[in-house]
């Protein structure tokens, strides 16, 4: 099996080589090594160009962008968990992924392009409304992550293309939560998880979001069940749980696998989506 | 086909041709004869394999050669000749945190990790530092110990 390791110096020389040929676009490598993993002293059977991206300047960093924060496709999990300009909030999520050494090598970008329903930043980069900066030799294009996660696996990145950085809004949030539910602590893929954030103030809700993750092919979020909640009095928010719950309970699609059923996936996504209405956005 | 790659082992340039995609674990294993980092689970699931790249911590069954390139790259067999190490080699001997010592090469690094970011760190703290690594044996709080032991008795190393 031939296979080539491409290094480019520059993003231009990276687009370049994907518009040559088709490449397998390796950052951390911490999905892909996994996915072709043969056995112990063999290696892994990638095959084709390999382009390494995870060095490239133009992938990396975290910068403060207007009322937003511009993240490198190619920033690790330990970069954002260390970086002051990141959000406490969003540091939850971020810090559930794997391990420290997972999180020290495994990208933001790699995540989101990995597509995995269970990918753990998902929830957070749907709530926030972020938006995703593609680019290739024919240009670049700015997509919402909506329109970016297709499915399982599926993106909107075309085989040319490169998830170059992340466009994520700075919210007045100041109360929310993460809860991942899987079977260890660490190094554990998601069952299912749930990400609430809210901002209220003088005991109003103005704004409220909930992402659903690993409950269906993509993340699940209700527009409707977020804008019965804003404009609320955070104590009246238990009051409306009911009907918030009603709402996200027909939006999502779990199914059985290998990692937990259907049932417990509906029963627990729904509880701690209550939990979240009962307890935390009230507080 | 293989390459050159140059990177810091311990402390030293190399220069080693090698696969690209070979992983860390068996170059360092297999073509250089370094067998402190050993291959447990072979998808990042264990840390027995852990090195630091840069001071972190990564596990070597995850990691192509070629992402090696410019970088540093510490051992267990590095990290022993340091003071750090005889600390925490005499804390893991005292709290009985090595038994069949599988996992313990991956474990001191993990803990040098952790300290060399975090000199005082909290139990919390050491919990989740070395909550990549696996141990069959000690039942964990041994090991718990020995790091808040070695964090102690180190003060001013790290
Ligand atoms: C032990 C272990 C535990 C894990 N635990 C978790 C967990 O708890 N939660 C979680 O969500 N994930 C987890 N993961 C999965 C993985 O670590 C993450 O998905 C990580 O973010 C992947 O990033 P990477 O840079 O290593 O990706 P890579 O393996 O380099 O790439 C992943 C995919 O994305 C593509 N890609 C990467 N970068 C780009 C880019 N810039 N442009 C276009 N395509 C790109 C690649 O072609 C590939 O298809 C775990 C993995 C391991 C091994
Ligand atoms: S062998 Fe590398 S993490 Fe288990
Ligand atoms: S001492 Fe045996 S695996 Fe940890």
């Amino acid at each position: 099996m031939t296979v080539r390791v491409l290094r480019p110096a520059t993003l231009a020389e990276a687009l370049a080589r994907l518009a040559e040929s088709r490449c397998t676009v390796l950052a951390g490598g911490t999905d892909l090594l996994v996915r072709h993993r043969t056995a112990a002293g063999a290696l892994p059977d990638l095959s084709g160009d390999v382009l390494l991206v995870g060095r490239l300047d133009a992938l990396r960093g975290i910068a403060r962008d207007g009322g937003a924060l511009r993240v490198g496709a190619a920033a690790t999990f330990a970069e954002l968990l260390e970086s002051p300009l990141v959000p406490d909030l969003w540091k939850e999520p971020f810090a559930s992924v794997g391990s420290p050494a997972v999180r020290n090598v495994g990208t933001i970008g790699g995540n989101a392009a990995n597509a995995s329903p269970a990918g753990d930043s998902l929830p957070l980069l749907a709530a926030l409304d972020g938006v995703l900066l593609l680019q290739s030799a024919r240009g670049e294009r700015m997509v919402p992550f909506r329109d970016f996660h297709l499915g399982p696996g599926r993106t909107a990145l075309a085989p040319d293309e490169l998830l170059v950085a992340l466009r994520l809004p700075l919210l007045p949030h100041d109360r929310g939560v993460w809860w991942k539910v899987g079977p260890r602590r660490a190094n554990a893929v998601s069952k299912l998880s749930f990400l609430g954030l809210a901002a209220v103030e003088d005991g109003i809700v103005r704004d409220a979001r909930m992402a659903l993750g690993a409950v269906a092919p993509t993340v699940v979020r209700v527009p409707q069940a977020e804008t019965l909640l804003a404009g609320l009095r955070a104590v009246d928010v238990p009051a409306a749980a009911d009907r918030v719950l009603a709402l996200l309970s027909e939006a999502i699609r779990p199914i059985d696998d290998v990692r937990s059923t259907r049932a417990y996936r509906r029963e627990v996504s729904l509880r701690l989506a209550r939990r979240f209405l009962e307890e935390v956005l009230p507080r | 086909m293989k390459g050159l790659v140059r990177f810091t082992l311990n402390g030293a340039p190399v220069a080693v041709a090698t696969e690209p995609l070979r992983r860390t674990l068996d170059l360092l294993r297999d073509d250089l004869g370094l067998t402190a980092a050993k291959e447990g689970c072979g998808e990042g699931e264990c840390g027995a394999c852990a090195v630091l790249l840069d001071g972190r911590l990564a596990n070597a069954c995850l990691l192509p050669a070629a992402l090696l390139e410019g970088r540093s790259v510490l051992t267990l067999e590095g990290f022993r000749t340091t003071p750090r190490f005889a600390v925490l080699k005499e804390c893991f001997e005292e709290a009985g945190a090595v038994q069949c010592g599988y996992c313990t090469p991956g474990m001191l690094l993990a803990a040098e990790a952790l300290l060399s970011r975090n000199p005082h760190p909290s139990e919390r703290d050491v919990r989740v530092g070395l909550s990549g690594n696996l141990c069959r044996c000690t039942g964990y709080a041994a090991i718990l110990e020995a790091v808040l032991d070695a964090a102690r008795k180190g003060e001013g190393l790290w």
